[in-house]
């Protein structure tokens, strides 16, 4: 068993598709940097640098998938991903269904998303519930260096637009871009179980759309994707202490949602708390309950998400992001209510 | 009409010590996320907002810091809003790339080439309630390959609109060479859409001054927008702790050694590309380390530091401006630093 950072876990994934497979290419802003590594193996051909200029290097990734190569195009931040949106939205996610079905657009968008630095609503937003909002996009989150490694695999090889969100919280390379800038003065809450962790050997898919059962517990079902899971956990071990057992289920992927676990997870605890970094308006934890109420599962509901624009100063951020405290109080609100 | 060579001078110069300032608050930790410095680019900001008059609006990229300063928008404030108080600009809520002065008609973004359209959408709100007023916007070359800025570029033409834009060619796109990124040359991109478009040298506040009052005084007068292309540097890198600049100066350092070592590994994996596109890649990195490098040196072109030798035969006005703005910096950042 080695041992990888999630991004190296990540990096790893993509050097193992790219060798598979001629077909994967990399583009984006910075790539000769970013994914320097990438660029040293696998040339300038495989690994090119774009302009700034998402709308037209996105719309190129689209068609460059429908033609045969199977792109890996990074807008850097997902919030940058605005820039570039009608490629996604009108186009990646239609070209399936329009071509009734007969022509497919297998990239992976890949972006950091998240906060906890202090960068403000610009730049540390997840959006991947309003992303998975489009049918026929796939999105997904990892939360650890082997998801984040097979589900990039998986992201490569499925034969449809993924959106691979790496929360910068984990990916310890954009948290120091971003974040840190080589400073030792500002300390960061990273998930030690999310920034470093157990990697295969040899990649292996992670199927899209599986949820991952992070801890057992009969009293209430935390569900949370990302960063969230590992905020959850660390509310679930100070929940155990008063009393109030908590499951929590890792999504690892928005679109598609593991119903199935959803329900059986929710139905056994009756009490279901969403952590969701994203918008809590019209997202994903409001689906998370329509999903669970559909299946006529009579719950108890409480959910902890972002509610608006992601504040610059840190101690106003810390507030408004899902942090141990706030799932704590709701989870004892659920279990006493 | 000539320039008040020292009132820019002071404007710029306030304007390199309060970012200075800025820069060793954002070391010590006490300013948050990234941190992208307008230094280098004093000479331009100088010499366009010196034209600017009330009613004028301004559409600022990530360096928007020394347009606000010169602008006249309070630098305690500024400077409380990058340390995140209540009583910053905005309220501890924007942080440096989300400045915005309503009194100033100032508003930034820190999504590349914005400044675009938003100078444009100022421009039409100056053309129908404020007539006589112009709008500016201020952009990188990397912006310049935005399709909403080649859009705005268009709009601004088509519609003779009072508007000012404003190219600062630092010759990077973050940490790609924008040369290799950029097809044909702007100033002929500019002028294919009917603009006038200047071409000066960033560092020399006189050559912006000129030019920028000549085309405000056209967009002032209807005659439509113009395109300033200037060139400046870049020395604090994309952004404070810039990762390229920390592998050109320290590449020897423990940290760059395990970066390093990364690096040669994947240069020397099994499957990929063939050995002379691998070498051709390693040359890439090694050209942009030496471009960081020279951009780094004592040599290059300093806006504040030219024409402060210019005017320093002026010992005694030198001595005395320097003093009080010195002073000045001195006593904002010690207000700055009093809690809320």
């Amino acid at each position: 068993m080695k041992i990888l950072s999630f991004a190296q876990a990540i990096e790893d994934a993509v050097n193992q598709a790219m060798a598979d497979d001629p077909t994967v290419i990399i583009f984006g802003e910075d790539i000769h940097m970013i994914r320097r590594n990438l660029f040293l193996r696998f040339g300038g051909d495989r690994v090119r640098s774009t302009p700034i200029s998402e709308a037209s290097f996105v719309g190129a990734a689209v068609s460059a998938s429908m033609a045969g190569l199977r792109p890996i195009v990074e807008v850097m931040l997902v919030d940058f991903i605005g820039v570039a949106m009608d490629a996604l939205l009108n186009h990646a996610a239609k070209v399936e269904t329009f071509s009734g079905g007969k022509w497919k657009a297998p990239l992976v968008v890949r972006a950091a998303c998240g906060g906890g630095y202090g960068d403000g609503g610009q730049h540390q937003q997840t959006l991947w519930g309003w992303l998975a909002h489009i049918p026929g996009l796939s999105v997904v989150v990892p939360s650890t260096p082997a998801d984040a490694g097979g589900l990039m695999l998986a992201a490569i090889e499925h034969d449809g637009p993924v959106i691979f969100l790496e929360h910068k919280m984990l990916a310890d390379y954009w948290l120091d871009f971003m974040g840190a800038g080589n400073r030792k003065t500002v300390q960061f809450d990273v998930p030690p179980a999310g920034a470093s962790g157990p990697v295969p050997a040899t990649w292996q898919p992670t199927p899209l759309g599986k949820a991952a059962i992070r801890r057992q517990g009969d009293d209430l079902t935390i569900i949370s994707i990302g960063v969230g899971v590992h905020r959850a956990l660390e509310a679930a071990d100070a929940l155990a202490q008063q009393g109030v057992y908590a499951s929590v289920i890792d999504l690892r992927t928005v679109a598609p949602l593991d119903k199935a676990t959803i329900c059986e997870m929710s139905a056994a605890t009756g009490s279901v708390l969403v952590v969701d970094e994203d918008y809590e308006q019209f997202g994903l934890s409001g689906e998370l309950a329509a999903v669970i109420l559909e299946a006529g599962i009579p719950i108890k509901y409480r959910r902890v998400c972002t509610q608006e624009t992601i504040p610059y100063a840190r101690h106003l951020e810390d507030q408004i992001l899902p942090n141990k405290q706030r799932i704590i109080d709701a989870a004892l609100e659920l279990s006493i209510g | 009409m000539k320039p008040d060579l020292w009132q820019l001078y002071k404007q710029m110069l306030r304007s390199r010590l309060f970012e200075e300032a800025v820069k060793r608050l954002w070391e010590a930790g006490k300013i948050s996320g990234e941190m992208h410095l307008g230094i280098g680019e004093e000479a331009i900001a100088a010499g366009v907002i010196s034209h600017l008059v009330e009613g004028d609006a301004l559409a600022l990229d990530h360096r928007g810091t020394p347009p606000l300063l010169m602008r006249g928008v309070d630098p305690l404030s500024i400077l409380r809003e990058l340390l995140g108080y209540p009583d910053g600009l905005c309220g501890g809520m924007g942080g440096h790339m989300h400045l915005f002065s309503p009194a100033h008609l100032a508003a930034s973004s820190g999504i590349v080439g914005a400044s675009g359209p938003a100078a444009v959408g100022f421009a039409i709100a100056a053309q129908q309630l404020r007539p006589g007023t112009v709008s500016v916007a201020f952009f990188g070359e990397g912006a310049a390959n935005q399709g909403m800025m080649m859009e705005s570029m268009n709009l601004a033409a088509a519609w003779k609109l009072p508007l000012l834009f404003v190219c600062k060619d630092n010759q990077w796109s973050i940490t790609t060479v924008s040369e290799e990124t950029t097809a044909g040359d702007l100033i002929s991109r500019a002028r294919s859409f009917g603009m006038p478009a200047i071409e000066l040298d960033g560092n020399d506040v006189e050559a912006v001054w000129n030019a920028a009052g000549q085309a405000i005084a056209d967009a002032r007068n209807g005659l439509g927008p113009s395109f300033l292309y200037a060139q400046c540097s870049r020395p604090e890198g994309h952004l404070l702790g810039d990762m390229l600049l920390r592998l050109a100066e320290r590449p020897l350092s423990l940290e760059m050694g395990r970066v390093l070592r990364w690096q040669v590994n994947s240069f020397l994996r099994r499957k990929g590309a063939p050995i002379r596109a691998r070498a051709t890649s390693a040359r890439t990195i090694a050209a942009l380390m030496a471009k960081v490098r020279g951009s780094r040196s004592a040599v290059a072109p300093d806006p504040v530091a030219r024409l402060h030798q210019s005017l320093s035969t002026e010992g005694q006005r030198m001595a005395e401006l320097t003093g009080e703005v010195v002073g000045e910096i001195e006593q904002i950042l010690e207000s700055a630093l009093i809690p809320a």
